[in-house]
């Protein structure tokens, strides 16, 4: 137990760290978008500083958190050490070089990309050999929860996995059917290019391959999050879970629906039929109903915790809860952002609307709702609740932890809203300056986009509050005995066999179909097609 | 499975939510032809100045009245930079990059499309309003993103 103490708690230190890093960069942009005239104020910063941010924040952080929070999770929630813990830290050693060489590449100016680097932009090689190989970690780290597992089975053999169990599965296979596409797309494509073996790629195939990992890998940021909302949050929050089974549906439908939607992302591109956009984009409203299920289900494990506390009203379970509590307020929050967020990607996903919004300050609205907001916040509230576990010490700082999903709730809403609304007015996102020489529309934008840079202060403020409680806590905080973890039952008891949810081979072999109904045609008239590649380009 | 009879009634309504946006952008794609740009067609990118396609730069007006607007997008400008239409017609736009991936999108409008590389773009709108319009590049193209620009001056009709 303790090996795999000590490497989440690794894991989730590089993640903070990123988070750190990250976190100074969306300083620079905010006071950017405030047009304050800063010495360091440069384009060359400024879109430096946007890429150290995406992927620091989407790619390192995420990353390195479910690992750490994964390794925890499988073996307190089987109460069994990890298999083959050696492999774990081998796969947290290969993703911590692939992270420091990607970052080298970026915070040393070579790679300036933006976190989605599309060709025929061209980074330095080891920008893209760096993320492969966090990839590459991050498998390794599969494989040894699999194993895990797959050695709790072979001892339990008629019981379902619990809870938290079964959604860190789902997580990795949702993880491992996504990451074939951006692997595809970094071997056969950007590395060998990168490094002069070939000269020219095909920049609308590597767009199809990194949105075919793009989208499904919102849901290997979200999913980890909604284990902590199904099995943690109810605990914590005194109550017990509604619906094992139908949590158990929800995890089973993400396997199957993730990754069929990918040219969602792609609806104003050339070169994709208009049908195949309407097929993923059709795939992807089916998306929204284990969301649905999710918004219910946990809902309702929040009024069951308020009437265990003494709730009898139609709403007053509600004020029940443990608001001061910053695990259940960072998540409570994070659900309000999130459902907001819901509506935006309802909209993102209808082709008619989406046109309005394209690649427009909406978008960045709308994901820093998602990822920002439902992702980062359960994240943070959820490193209040683990971290002092893995330490074994206890939070200190903990009126600083209080504050911090309320700030960030309130700056999210500025930040958010505010560039909802100057992206429907036809503000693109990343850029440095929006002033296009005085242009009419572009003067209409400064007051919402200053109202933007006060919520990122805000969200900046909110962050250093939560790395301070998490430094104060490995250096000072009080020490503590090893502690009893314990995950939200079900209302109804836990399942006595496995069931329909829990047959994974079923579900990937759906998932598979599905990838191919999706993929194999356009794929394949895309590649029969004349295509010219394109050499490499670096104005950064 | 035990289902909670709220829970069921819930998970009815999503599915009916979801039928429901279906049906609504079904409606839009099939009954009104709202199609996003999707137009197939290969060009070499090294030879973009020279490619009879892109050799007449600008507004041409069609035998039926409609007119097509060909243009290039380059770091960090459009070529040409000012577009001049009438309102009311039918207006299609040809696109094409000889460098990166850049975006077009007329500000106040829905004509929004990305220009890749190797690829023309093709889309048709029409233009209600007369007046001056705003076009940004909405695709990260480098440290002069922000500079690329052009205008579009719908004029009122005839």
């Amino acid at each position: 137990m303790t090996s795999a103490r000590r490497l989440a708690t690794a894991n989730i230190g590089v993640a903070v760290g990123a988070f750190a890093i990250a976190t100074g960069m969306a300083l620079m942009q905010a006071l950017s978008r405030a047009n304050l005239d800063l010495p360091w104020r440069s384009a060359k910063m400024y879109y430096l500083s946007v890429t150290a941010h995406g992927v620091l924040m989407a790619l390192v952080f995420t990353t390195f958190f479910i690992m750490g929070l994964g390794v925890w999770l499988a073996t307190a929630a089987l109460e069994r050490p990890l298999r083959a813990p050696r492999v774990g830290w081998a796969s947290f050693w290969i993703a911590v070089l692939g992270a420091a060489a990607a970052s080298w590449a970026i915070l040393w100016g070579k790679a300036t990309v933006l976190y989605t680097f599309y060709p025929p932009l061209q980074a330095h090689a080891a920008f893209y050999i760096g993320l492969t190989l966090v990839v590459v970690g991050s498998w390794v780290w599969s494989g040894v929860v699999i194993a895990t597992y797959r050695a709790w089975r072979a001892e339990h053999p008629t019981l379902p996995a619990p809870l938290a169990v079964h959604g860190l599965l789902a997580t990795i296979i949702v993880w491992l059917i996504a990451t074939v596409g951006v692997a595809a797309e970094m071997l056969f494509q950007l590395i060998p290019w990168s490094l002069g073996y070939v000269d020219r790629i095909d920049p609308l195939l590597a767009r199809m391959l990194f949105w075919y990992f793009g989208h499904p890998l919102v849901y290997f940021w979200l999913l980890p999050a909604y284990i902590v909302w199904y099995t943690v949050l109810p605990r914590v929050a005194g109550g017990k879970l509604f619906s094992d089974p139908l949590a158990r549906m929800v995890f089973a439908a993400f396997i199957v629906l993730s990754t069929p939607v990918g040219f969602h992302h792609q609806f104003m591109d050339p070169g994709i039929a208009a049908g195949w956009k309407a097929f993923h984009a059709f795939n992807t409203l089916w998306i929204l109903f284990p969301s649905f299920v999710t918004a219910f289900t946990v809902l309702a494990s929040l009024e069951v915790a308020g009437r265990m506390r003494g709730a009898t009203g139609l709403f007053n379970w509600v004020g029940k809860l443990p608001w001061g509590d910053p695990l259940v307020s960072s998540v409570l929050l994070s659900m309000l952002l999130f459902a907001l967020g819901g509506f935006g990607g309802a909209v993102n996903a209808s082709f008619g609307l989406n046109s309005m919004v394209h690649n427009t300050a909406w978008v960045q609205g709308h994901f820093h709702l998602t990822v920002g907001s439902a992702v980062a916040l359960t994240f943070m509230g959820t490193a209040y609740w683990l971290v002092p576990k893995l330490v074994q010490r206890e939070l200190e700082l903990s009126l600083l932890a209080k504050v911090q999903p309320y700030l960030w709730f309130v700056g999210m809403n500025l930040f958010s809203l505010a560039n909802h609304i100057t992206g429907l007015e036809g503000m693109p996102r990343r850029v440095f300056d929006a002033s296009y020489l005085g242009a009419a529309p572009a003067a209409q934008w400064r007051g919402l986009t200053g109202i933007s840079a006060v919520g990122g202060l805000l969200l900046f403020v909110s962050a250093s509050f939560f790395l301070l409680v998490m430094l104060g806590t490995v250096l000072a905080g009080k020490r503590t005995e090893p502690p009893v973890v314990a995950f939200a039952e079900p209302l109804e008891g836990q399942p006595p066999a496995r069931g329909l949810w829990d047959r994974y081979g079923l579900w990937v072999t759906v998932a598979i179909v599905l990838v191919v109904a999706a993929y194999a045609v356009p794929l394949a008239q895309h590649l029969h097609m004349e295509r010219f590649g394109s050499a490499g380009f670096k104005p950064f | 499975m035990h289902v909670h009879p709220y829970e069921r009634f819930w998970m009815w309504a999503a599915v009916a939510i979801i039928v429901l946006f279906i049906v609504t952008m079904g409606a839009g794609l099939f009954g009104q032809g709202i199609r996003p740009p999707s137009h197939i067609e290969t060009i070499d990118p090294r030879a973009v100045w020279t490619d009879p396609r892109f050799a007449d730069r600008g507004v041409t007006t069609n035998a039926d009245g409609s007119v097509t607007v060909t243009a290039i997008a380059m770091m960090f400008a459009f070529n040409p930079s000012e577009i001049r239409v009438s309102a009311g017609r039918r207006v299609t736009f040809r696109l094409t990059s000889p460098d990166v991936q850049h975006g077009f999108q007329i500000v106040g409008t829905n004509a929004n499309t990305m220009v890749v590389p190797g690829y023309v773009s093709e889309f048709t709108t029409v233009f209600d309003s007369p007046g001056e319009y705003l076009i940004v590049c909405n695709e990260y193209c480098g440290l002069g993103h922000h500079a690329m620009m052009g205008k579009l001056i719908v004029e009122a009709a005839p």
